[in-house]
């Protein structure tokens, strides 16, 4: 474990966090995951969940080369996923600050929410007041929701007054925008820490506000694993506090057959509750195709060639 | 001291690997005998599917290898078979076929490899062209390989069949799925094991043993299969062509009663054709 690259003085805040929200059972997480895998889940109930998960996309493209262009395609991709009137729109769109304006133009007044990534995504590596102006930039521009990055190198050293004290200051700069804190679990090492982390940041984010797993710009992304310490730690402090913090995996999910094990996993672990794109998103584009090819599939009896369908955004 | 017997699991090769049925399902398999041979892997839809998206994303590679290297590559697999020539006759034998006709059944199907591979960079000096228009631009058609091909093998002869219909396709850059001899399915299993020894990249060749009734109209409907090769009876190829009609896949048809697998009317640049999209380029005429 990363305890013993620490100090003392880190080893022991770790220590002092951990005795408060309990440890994770790494064994029994793996354990539990690897059963959501032999549901079987067919016809009228897949139909639902595929058309469920789809309304939890956010769609995504996070790419140095994103133009207003390709933006638009993505919108329109968001509005209307597939030629059929009865695939829903996705939940939202997610992209970089200076693509807020323009997705604004096509989404704005539907359903669809525009979502920006900012402080300093993916890295989290500028100074605070860096991020926070991004912050108020992208929410002035007409973000709805915003996704931000929690600082990590605060994390592991053991300052979690400082982590928490970001994260409060970006809350108060969304305003009325959906915020959402990305944990990027693959840099936190250990089951225990993404829990950590977890609660560190649903004690000072609001009713409705998100975590989520990564950035999807590293090696590791959402993990069925990763989901289940998130969302136990979700229940846990529901329980507790009555407060209703949602969820979001981001990146690694392709298929329409793991989204629907996502779905799995939340509905046995937190309920109907949070089957809903307020409660739970997928951050994902590449997904989008493959659940409207299963609708289709479903809906025909045929298997579907994926080129049938648009061209994924290459992002994620 | 005595041994214990070591019985084989005979698995299905696909994507590069070999597997057993996504629903570890089985049938058993008795040889001429009547003595239990082995389990063999009852496919079902969902390894077909499973087969396709390997047979795709195996596709680009495949298509992009140099046709000389593709006729190399099929070279090394009748290599592979003629090494392996004795256990081959052997798996034919076993199940009832007679000596000397397993022997040229073998000998024919290492041939009809060799066949195909030479005319791995040949074919397309034959079937392409330059064609003569009325204004001045160049005009040529070229040939394509379609993409995921789906064969359906005739019952017998096992592996020649299956080789004769394979091997047309792969060569022009096509990967396969085949539904294998559903009779005789040991040959193909072994088969696997030596395109899996053969330089032939992963997911070229897919093989799945099973039951035709199970797993004919699924590789009638699945629209991500271009074009349907079988040697198959009236009654499957009514339902072949009437699913393969809603995508517009192309089907051939070899009647396995009336073809005579030995002999050199069972091969030809015809096979490779039945495979092959066709475009045609215009190119303004330089100065």
């Amino acid at each position: 474990m990363v305890c013993d690259l620490m100090n003392a003085g880190q080893s022991a805040s770790f220590r002092k966090l951990f005795d408060e929200i309990g440890p994770v059972d790494s064994v029994g997480v793996e354990e539990r995951v690897a059963k959501y895998t032999t549901r079987s889940i067919k016809k009228a109930a897949k139909l639902w969940g595929l058309k469920m998960a789809i309304s939890m996309v956010d769609l995504t493209t996070l790419e140095g080369k994103d133009t207003p262009g390709k933006v638009a395609s993505l919108c329109r991709k968001a509005l209307r996923p597939h030629e059929d009137p009865g695939v829903p729109p996705v939940a939202a769109v997610c992209v970089y600050p200076s693509m807020v304006r323009h997705a604004k133009k096509h989404v704005g007044g539907t359903s669809v929410k525009v979502a920006s990534v900012a402080t300093a995504f993916p890295s989290g590596q500028a100074p605070l007041k860096t991020r926070l102006g991004e912050v108020r930039a992208a929410v002035a521009d007409g973000a709805d929701e915003i996704d931000m990055v929690i600082n990590r190198g605060a994390f592991l050293e053991g300052e979690f007054a400082e982590v928490q004290d970001e994260i409060s200051a970006v809350v108060e700069a969304c305003g009325a925008a959906t915020l959402k804190v990305i944990l990027e679990v693959s840099e936190l090492e250990t089951y225990d820490n993404i829990r950590a982390a977890s609660f560190l940041a649903m004690e000072v984010i609001r009713e409705g506000d998100f975590i989520k797993t990564s950035t999807g710009k590293t090696s590791l992304n959402a993990t069925l694993g990763n989901n289940q310490v998130m969302i136990e730690a979700i229940r846990d402090f529901y329980l507790d506090t009555g407060t209703a913090i949602a969820m979001k995996p981001a990146g690694g999910i392709r298929t329409a057959k793991q989204a629907l094990t996502f779905l799995i996993a939340v509905k046995e672990t937190l309920g109907d509750a949070w089957l809903n794109k307020s409660r739970y998103r997928f951050g994902a584009s590449s997904v989008l195709n493959d659940l409207v090819r299963q609708i289709e599939k479903e809906k025909t009896g045929a298997y579907q060639a994926p080129y049938y369908f648009s061209e994924a955004a290459e992002s994620y | 001291m005595t041994r214990l017997p070591i019985t084989k699991t005979p698995k299905v090769y696909v994507g590069g690997a070999f597997i057993r049925s996504e629903s570890a399902r089985v049938f058993p398999l008795q040889d001429a005998a009547g003595n239990f041979f082995g389990n063999i892997p009852q496919c079902t839809r969902k390894d077909l599917r499973n087969a396709v998206e390997a047979a795709a994303k195996a596709g680009p590679g495949w298509a992009k290898r140099t046709a000389y290297n593709r006729g190399q590559i099929l070279y090394r697999l009748a290599e592979m078979l003629e090494a392996r020539r004795a256990e081959l006759i052997g798996s034919l034998t076993m199940f009832g076929a007679v000596q000397a006709d397993a022997a040229r059944g073998v000998d024919a199907a290492v041939d009809r490899l060799i066949y195909y591979a030479g005319w791995a960079d040949k074919y397309e000096q034959v079937l392409g062209s330059v064609n003569p228009v009325a204004a001045p631009y160049f005009n040529f058609t070229v040939t394509e390989p379609m993409g995921v091909i789906g064969v359906i093998a005739p019952d017998v002869p096992p592996l020649l069949g299956l080789i004769s219909l394979v091997a047309p396709a792969i060569v022009s850059g096509n990967t396969v799925v085949a539904l294998v001899s559903e009779k005789f399915p040991y040959p193909s299993i072994l088969l696997g094991e030596m395109l899996a020894t053969s330089d032939l990249p992963g997911g070229v060749v897919n093989l799945l043993t099973g039951f035709r009734k199970e797993l004919v109209p699924t590789f009638a409907t699945h629209t991500h299969l271009r074009a349907i090769v079988g040697a198959v009876g009236a009654a499957d190829r009514k339902a072949l062509e009437l699913g393969a009609a809603d995508s517009v896949k192309r089907t051939h048809f070899v009647d396995p009663d009336a073809t005579d697998w030995l002999a050199d009317t069972a091969q030809g640049l015809e096979a490779i054709r039945d495979t092959l999209e066709f475009k045609t380029t215009w190119h303004p005429v330089g100065a």
